[in-house]
């Protein structure tokens, strides 16, 4: 939440809870609505778990944005009409015809993007704070479900003004299914309801975008909530003395104040975004005709760069698997430390992190460049397979650069376990990070190296100049 | 341990008859899961193979309106009708074999560059520049009476060019 993890709707509870206290005072019970908010709130919370830093409101932030996605999204559903036939239309009825339409299209465009990036901030977050140990073990791992199913909202939602835009996106991203060994076809063909993308797949897509998606999201943000209260709250650094008490606050007015605000913050941020930068709107899509260059949905562009480099099985199977993984046994890992509660643990895990950032930063995009060079050469050593060319030398390569600098920051640093897992999560981060910039920004026709200005806006269009 | 209770207390043993009963009614619920989950699964299954852009066969046309060394395409079936030098015919999927955009046919360079991922494709389908895995898919031809026909509804999958795949007068 705003400023303690603990949740309820940020600005929706705003008074509610000062309002049950006030009942309670008078020597009444509280009861309804007001009950049901204080079971998501303690009564009191730590001075120090409502500093800004401490969680920078991102939970609540993602729940302020579900919030505006719901009521923007039950908006929109009574102007669109789930067929290829009609639903490029009536997208176009909402946005030119439609009061606000363009606005209320915006508003749910900017709030959806808003909620991927938030979360990713917000994974991060927990994850640098250390907050992911027991009692919190379990609220990361519904929080990794939770991430997940953002982003197949996000997703699916991409398909549903059915433009060249959406239409190719999606084929590109079901396509990358079709790697998965052994099952990939099937899986691809589940997805897209049929072996092409069309009006099996919009009808899917469409009925998890709408019912299956948020319900899933609603019950599992509830559960989220109700273990983060359980886990305790917000992490807060661990007091010195044992009999040190600490100080704690109201949670009305103190908590709810803050959360009503930031609340606030991103209402307004959200709605001047929309009121400035529209949501793209391409040609109704067209089969026949991919444009170029055509490009998955942002956050899948970190896995579309790696596509470009290494081979189609690991780039959206091998790699995507082992990291997920790695995430969900993150907490059950034997790191071996208690969590001080600091951010980077300690002076060290700060700077091991830092280090480990700027040489992702650095050596991705060269490796980016030289794989440029190396692709198109004549492969070296001809005789080996595409597999273990660009599948299984570059897994080991990567594998073995994380070994080497889990192990320096280590020697050099002289590293607990942690700080040095947490320099090697750091680098894997900001690399994909990067990945994901150079395939959305620096790629232009033909999946070509180029510069930002370089890339033209994506209109579907032709040929080469 | 668990004895004890049953010797010491009035507890006959006979925890077997709750526990059977327990078993038996987790089964069940599990069976009925299983059913619930079959029954979902088979009525979301897709049905048949519509939308593979199978059209049925195409009639291309005479055999004299494709010039050697010349690529026609056909976006309604999605394919490609190359005529090789040699005479002989291809029909391309114009589907990318790495994750299926649609591949213009490039005059200038005599070849099929994927705008998605940069894959180049030679004249014959074979990949001539990666990331694409296999070759283009091809479709089966028949040319009866001077008249080529392509069946968009029989794809094959190859994993590069042949000469077994050309079709000749």
């Amino acid at each position: 939440m705003i400023s303690t993890e603990t949740p309820g709707a940020a600005g929706a509870s705003g008074p509610r809870p000062g309002a049950a206290d006030a009942e309670k005072a008078a020597g009444r019970r509280p009861a309804g609505f007001s009950t049901l908010l204080l079971h998501l709130h303690p009564r009191a919370v730590p001075a120090e778990a409502l500093a800004f830093p401490r969680t920078f409101g991102l939970g609540g932030i993602a729940t302020v944005l579900f919030v505006l996605l719901a009521a923007t999204g039950s908006l929109l559903l009574f102007g669109y009409e789930p067929s290829p036939e009609r639903a490029y239309g009536s997208v176009r009825a909402i946005v030119d015809q439609a009061p606000f339409g363009a606005f209320l299209r915006n508003t749910h465009h900017w709030a959806a993007n808003g909620l991927l990036l938030v979360s990713f901030l917000h994974l991060l977050r927990v994850f640098y704070a250390g907050a992911f140990h027991p009692p919190r073990r379990a609220s990361w791992v519904v929080g990794l479900a939770l991430l997940l199913l953002a982003v197949a909202s996000n997703f699916t939602g991409y398909l549903l003004p059915w433009d060249q835009l959406a239409y190719w996106a999606v084929t590109i991203a079901t396509g990358m299914l079709e790697y998965v060994p052994l099952i990939g076809g099937t899986l691809m063909r589940a997805a897209r309801g049929g072996s092409e993308i069309g009006s099996k797949t919009l009808s899917l897509f469409f009925v998890l975008h709408v019912a299956i998606l948020p319900i899933l999201l609603f019950v599992l943000t509830a559960f989220h909530f109700w273990l983060v209260r359980k886990g305790g709250g917000v992490m807060v650094p661990r007091l010195e003395g044992e009999e040190r008490r600490r100080a704690m606050v109201p949670t009305s007015p103190d908590l709810v104040v803050r959360e009503g605000a930031a609340a606030l913050a991103t209402l307004a941020a959200v709605l001047l975004l929309a009121a400035v930068f529209e949501a793209p709107l391409l040609a109704q899509a067209n089969p026949g005709m991919s444009p170029n260059p055509a490009k998955a949905p942002w956050y899948f562009m970190g896995l579309q760069e790696l596509l470009v480099h290494l081979h189609p099985a690991f780039a959206v199977f091998v790699l995507p698997l082992l990291a997920a993984a790695l995430l969900l046994a993150l907490p059950f890992l034997p790191l071996g430390e208690t969590p001080s509660g600091a951010y980077f643990h300690s002076r060290t895990g700060m700077r091991t992190a830092r280090a480990a950032a700027l040489a992702a930063l650095l050596l991705t995009p060269l490796a980016v460049v030289a794989d440029e060079a190396v692709r198109h050469a004549p492969p070296w050593l001809p005789a080996l397979p595409t597999v273990v060319r660009t599948g299984v030398v570059p897994l080991a390569l990567g594998c073995a650069l994380l070994a080497a600098l889990y192990l320096a920051v280590r020697r050099k640093w002289s590293a607990t376990r942690w700080e040095a897992a947490q320099a090697t999560f750091t680098f894997v981060v900001v690399a994909f990070v990067v990945l994901t910039v150079i395939g959305s920004c620096f790629r232009g026709q033909g999946m070509a190296l180029t510069w930002p200005w370089a890339v033209a806006a994506p209109h579907g269009g032709g040929g080469t100049p | 341990m668990t004895e004890a209770p049953s010797q010491t207390r009035r507890d006959p043993p006979r925890p077997d008859r709750r526990g059977f009963l327990a078993l038996v009614s987790k089964g069940l619920g599990m069976v009925a899961v299983a059913e619930l989950l079959g029954v979902s699964g088979a009525y979301l299954w897709p049905r048949g193979r519509e939308g593979d852009g199978g059209r049925g066969v195409v009639e291309a046309g005479p055999v004299g309106d494709f010039t050697p060394d010349s690529v026609t395409p056909f976006p309604q079936g999605g394919f490609y009708l190359v005529r090789l030098t040699d005479g002989g015919f291809l029909a391309l999927s114009s589907k990318c074999s790495h994750l299926g955009c649609t591949v213009p046919w490039s005059e200038a360079n005599r070849s099929f560059p994927c705008p998605c991922h940069a894959s180049v494709f030679d004249m014959r389908g074979d990949v001539r520049s990666p990331p694409a895995p296999r070759a283009l898919d091809l479709f089966a031809i028949a040319i009866e009476g001077g008249i080529v026909k392509v069946d968009t509804g029989r794809r094959v999958r190859r994993a590069r060019f042949e000469a077994g795949q050309v079709t000749y007068l």
